[in-house]
């Protein structure tokens, strides 16, 4: 028997989503403003050291991603439930939009204080490598049609990929690095470090409303993609 | 299954990849002759100076073992899908990384003939005089290949099964490269300059942890994809 989408007992139910997303939205356009109204200008680089509260939040969330894809990735060998793999390419592709945003980000605040958009630094440059290799390991779902096999082999690109992140950082910090020291709240002023605090949770329950929503539609889709093919068996 | 019985089936899996190679040799010739070409077109690229072209020899030579590695990567399942001949290889009783194992030797003696004569052209096109230290480059040109081949046969693997199998090698192995391209490359060149500064034992160093990691990981990965 055909079953709605509002009564398969399988699918995912908003529940209190919506709600949690209209928090991380409030709470987003909150510390934000409060980054970019409340926090003094720096003494060399006046409001464009601002751009720290959107850049390193964003960096450090992009690092989080992978985590999540990593431990997904795993569970999906182990366990060999769909969800867990549905889970890790939701993460994978909230990290790449992170990835992207940082790049950009951190593009824009290098042209006026380095003078450059890009230079072929440590941080950057592995930062670049870390991109590619999440847009590769999308490309590889894309090009796959199997459920199985496309979950079997995402694991395996995500696992290698997730290894490489720590050899791509060294090699490259080898090689050349002008970076500054990375901004942890340790290393810069007291009194940017609330701010600072306060744009990462907003990034952090950005990431876990985006990776539940794009998980809510890759179970809606496998769903209809079984329906078709019930369908086309004849079953009702 | 015994130890013994593994390594027997490494070496037929080698035996049967270099035989079908061997007798028709139309894919090693045009591999190697496309990285002769890229060499070639490299030259093109960096002008005829003497010294700018010494300088970028090192880089314009992995990249031709790269550009023309992928293509025999590919190739190395492509024989097998083609003749529906994977599936009953994997039906043979046996541990299934041995099939790995085989195609990984099997690829390095193909790649590493290739790069032998990629080697040799780019030494004459390249204007390239041979340091003291030459030994050691013959080490990075190893450690790099079995780095290079071992991720390229692992990757295959799953490309050479999907759609678009062309464009998908090379956009999942290169970014997983770069560590071990650059290392290379590093070592390479710095062993071509006279290595003043002794770095070339750091990045030998970082190449052979790389090959060390990633022949393990595919290693214990391959069982994963090869069944599906």
């Amino acid at each position: 028997m055909t079953q709605s989408v509002d009564t398969n007992p399988d699918l995912p139910k908003p529940g209190y989503w919506p709600w949690y997303g209209i928090f991380c939205f409030l709470f987003l356009i909150g510390s934000q403003a409060s980054g970019l109204l409340l926090s003094v200008p720096d003494r060399d680089m006046g409001h464009l050291q601002k751009i720290m509260y959107v850049h390193v939040p964003a960096a450090w969330i992009m690092s989080l991603t992978f985590v999540v894809v990593l431990y997904y990735s795993f569970r999906y060998l182990w366990k060999q439930q769909e969800n867990d793999d549905l889970v890790a390419a939701s993460a994978a592709e909230v990290g790449a939009a992170f990835c992207g945003l940082t790049l950009v980000l951190g593009m824009i605040w290098g042209k006026p204080t380095w003078g450059v958009w890009w230079t072929w630094d440590a941080r950057l440059t592995s930062t670049l490598v870390l991109f590619l290799i999440m847009v590769s390991y999308l490309a590889l779902r894309a090009f796959i049609d199997d459920p199985h096999r496309r979950a079997q082999w995402s694991a395996a690109v995500g696992i290698l990929g997730a290894i490489n992140v720590p050899i791509v950082y060294m090699s490259v910090k080898w090689w050349r690095t002008l970076h500054q020291v990375q901004s942890m709240p340790s290393t810069v002023d007291p009194m940017y470090v609330i701010n600072l605090r306060l744009n990462a949770f907003a990034f952090l329950f950005l990431m876990i409303y985006f990776i539940r929503r794009r998980y809510e539609a890759a179970r809606f889709e496998r769903a209809a993609e079984l329906a078709v093919q019930a369908a086309a068996l004849g079953r009702r | 299954m015994s130890a013994h019985e593994d390594w027997r089936r490494v070496r037929a899996i080698v035996w049967k990849d270099l035989t079908t190679e061997g007798r028709s040799k139309a894919g090693f010739n045009s591999v190697a002759a496309l990285g002769v070409t890229i060499l070639v077109l490299f030259g093109f690229a960096l002008g005829p100076d003497a010294q700018a072209l010494r300088d970028a020899a090192a880089g314009a030579l992995w990249l031709a073992v790269l550009f023309a590695g992928v293509l025999a990567f590919n190739r190395s399942y492509q024989v097998e899908l083609e003749s529906g001949a994977l599936e009953p290889l994997l039906l043979y009783p046996g541990a299934r990384w041995t099939i790995f194992v085989g195609k990984l030797f099997a690829n390095l003696i193909f790649v590493g003939l290739m790069l032998v004569i990629v080697t040799l052209v780019g030494i004459v096109l390249f204007q390239v005089t041979i340091p003291p230290s030459w030994p050691k480059l013959i080490a990075v040109l190893a450690l790099g290949t079995i780095g290079l081949v071992s991720l390229g046969t692992f990757y295959a693997a799953m490309a050479s099964r999907s759609r678009a199998r062309e464009v998908l090698l090379p956009l999942l192995l290169f970014p997983m490269l770069v560590p071990v391209l650059l290392a290379a490359m590093q070592a390479s060149k710095v062993l071509l300059n006279g290595d003043m500064m002794h770095e070339a034992g750091a990045w030998m160093s970082m190449l052979m942890a790389y090959d060390v990691i990633f022949v393990v990981a595919p290693l214990l990965a391959f069982e994963h994809v090869i069944e599906v």
